[in-house]
């Protein structure tokens, strides 16, 4: 592969990421649990959206094909997109909605620290500035994960199913392929199985204080950077890009 | 059916550094860290603000318009509290 | 013993000479009901307000837009909580407000009860409800209870975008091929007369208007306010290419206004009743939320007592 097509690659996975997560949470406007709570998980929607936009933005560039943010978000289909699998897990309830928050930007925050320093300039100026909002996903779901892991039994058993879920979809996060294992050659991208034990440190000791176990031995289900994906994303997406698709001369 | 809906706290908000902090509206949280996070979503959406505080609300006292009279004229008579009170001679800048 | 008479004399002498009326001042209990009343069902409109549109973020046709709407319905979240805030300041529950809104108890804008069935009725709803919406509340914004008007002072500085975002999206609807500027006139056919509904019915039919304009809580009548959104809304119409359906609508040199035929209050009257296309929809899915997010609450609940047992 040229390294524009690893540059594009990459970019895909990271905009399609965000943009799958944001959506999940953009799902949640209307019906959140308490008013202050609809308002907090826009706030994180609007940021993830916006990443996606920005990156998106740059894989067209990259890739030279007139391309924009728009093209490819709804004119890919499933088999194109390269999110990760944990994404785009249905909301279920809130103690799965923010669990899959909890894993994902703590994933996100160890990846985008190192991305600040990515020898692409655009990569890392957009890892720089999206780390702030990171910060404070990890902080508010980390929040929310205390207080139902260690809240009532119903908000327990409610956080300790839903981990026991979606704890097998937590290898994808890590699972390099040859687009990683170049990029990092090039101090593009970085190299994940690094990142692995930080991150998986970090998310025990919150599970802990928050009286939830990680399980163990769990079969792990990967194969997100090939497009392999789970049955829920194509629904998503059917919903998502049914308006472009249906009038594909409107101007919007 | 019960729907509790948290306890109320009160969001203050500075929006530059140097400014008083000023009563922007109210938040329902469970706790303070929480009120915190929902003050800053809800009065800071557009950089409204550098800084929050959140105070529980049964924890403001305010004085009563009953008091106002008491409370408030008293200040109201006492000119030497102000420079207009005091000559300069002429000049002099002070 | 207090002297109520005397306090309402004085009361009315503060409305008179326009100062502003703060929550621990005293006030005849009728204001303070009519206040509650008044502010709620403006602060469960806001609420029940996302629902339409946030039927169509998910859909939103492109990613810029997609942001917009959802800035724009997280919005009407804030503002419900602003103004469940200032209710709050009179005395009021929150939890008990929003069950009066979920057992219909509680009425809220009959404007919300019609169905978004296309992506131009966002563009509409921001362009028409909105436009409406910042009428009435630029009025309300010098009403004669403080923390009602700032409310509105903070909520009308954030809607200004709300407007301009509706009409830029039947603007470039407009622009664009002859099926998209269909779905624009369609949704203004179907918006403009349930707006023209909003500001409430005919003076002479409005029970509460006499009292709430005594009492500098309403600053102008329903009818004056209608009137002010159809004058400032029909030239911006006529600019896109959209036309009213109104075959009465048109203006009056002499008074410079616009004059528009009769609105079917059957219609409105049946809405706020409950059988508008869409009253069970909105009201379950808040009740809904409500419900579903208990458990949730009550975990928070539970945590931050342990926690302060803790520390104690």
């Amino acid at each position: 592969m040229e390294i524009k097509d690893l540059i594009f690659n990459y970019s895909l996975r990271l905009g399609d990421s965000s943009l799958v997560i944001g959506h999940r949470l953009s799902e949640w406007c209307g019906h959140g649990p308490i008013l202050e709570e609809d308002i907090a998980m826009t706030n994180l929607a609007l940021d993830l959206v916006g990443q996606a936009r920005t990156i998106l933005t740059y894989a067209g560039e990259v890739e030279e094909n007139d391309r924009t943010e728009d093209s490819l978000a709804y004119y890919r289909d499933e088999r194109g997109y390269r999110n990760l699998l944990l994404v785009e897990q249905p909301n279920g309830d809130f103690a799965m909605t923010m669990i899959r928050q909890f894993l994902f930007s703590s994933y996100q925050l160890l990846l985008y620290e190192k991305l600040q320093y990515s020898k692409d300039k655009t990569i890392a100026a957009f890892a720089e500035k999206s780390m702030k909002e990171v910060i404070y996903h990890v902080r508010h779901s980390s929040k929310w994960i205390l207080r139902l892991g260690d809240g009532t039994a119903e908000s327990h058993e409610r956080a300790q199913n839903v981990l026991n879920q979606l704890w097998r979809f937590t290898d994808d996060l890590f699972d390099g392929d040859e687009v990683d294992a170049e990029l990092t050659k090039l101090g593009i991208a970085t190299d994940l199985s690094l990142l692995k034990p930080v991150w998986f440190e970090i998310v025990k000791k919150t599970f802990d204080e928050a009286t939830l176990i990680i399980p163990q031995g769990e079969w792990m289900i990967r194969g997100s950077r090939k497009g392999i994906h789970t049955e829920h994303l194509g629904f998503m997406l059917a919903e998502m890009q049914s308006l472009p698709r249906a009038y594909p001369d409107a101007k919007w | 059916m019960e729907t509790t809906q948290w306890n109320l706290w009160e969001v203050f908000t500075q929006e530059s550094p140097g400014d008083p902090h000023v009563h922007a509206g109210s938040v329902r949280a469970p706790d303070a860290e929480i009120a915190l996070q929902n003050a800053r979503d809800v009065y800071a959406r557009r950089g409204e603000a550098v800084n929050l505080w959140v105070v529980p609300t049964e924890y403001i006292t305010a004085s009563t318009p009953e008091d106002q009279g008491a409370f408030f004229d008293p200040g109201n008579d006492k000119a030497y509290r102000h420079p207009n009170f005091y000559k300069t001679p002429d000049g002099v800048k002070l | 013993m207090e002297d109520i008479p005397a306090l309402e004399k004085k009361f009315e002498e503060k409305i008179a000479s326009g100062i502003v009326i703060e929550p621990k001042d005293w006030m005849p209990e009728r204001y303070r009901k009519q206040l509650i009343r008044m502010m709620s069902q403006h602060a469960h409109s806001e609420v029940v307000g996302m629902l339409p549109e946030g039927n169509w973020v998910t859909r939103a046709p492109s990613l810029r837009r997609k942001v917009g709407l959802l800035a724009k319905v997280q919005d009407e979240a804030g503002h419900g909580l602003y103004i469940y805030s200032a209710t709050e300041t009179l005395g009021a529950d929150r939890a008990k407000l929003v069950d009066d809104l979920h057992t219909g108890k509680a009425k809220y804008s009959s404007i919300f009860n019609y169905p978004t069935l296309t992506w131009a009725d966002i563009g509409a709803i921001g362009w028409l409800v909105d436009g409406a919406a910042i009428v009435n509340q630029t009025a309300l914004a010098k009403c004669s209870y403080g923390p009602y008007a700032r409310a509105m002072i903070r909520i009308c500085k954030e809607e200004s975008f709300h407007n301009k975002q509706g009409y830029e999206i039947l603007a470039s609807l407009m622009k664009g091929p002859p099926e998209q500027q269909k779905m624009a006139q369609d949704s203004i056919n179907r918006w403009w007369w349930p707006c023209l509904m909003m500001f409430g019915p005919s003076d002479g039919a409005s029970p509460n208007s006499e009292e709430l304009m005594r009492w500098k809580v309403k600053r102008y009548t329903n009818d004056e306010l209608r009137q002010r959104f159809i004058d400032r809304t029909i030239p911006q119409a006529e600019h896109i290419g959209l036309t009213m359906p109104d075959p009465d609508l048109k203006y009056n040199e002499t008074t410079r206004h616009y004059e528009f035929g009769e609105i079917n209050w059957e219609e409105f009257n049946q809405v706020i009743k409950g059988n508008g296309p869409c009253n069970y929809e909105r009201v379950h899915a808040r009740k809904d939320a409500d419900e579903k997010g208990l458990w949730v609450r009550e975990a928070a609940e539970a945590y931050a007592k342990k926690k302060l047992t803790m520390n104690s």
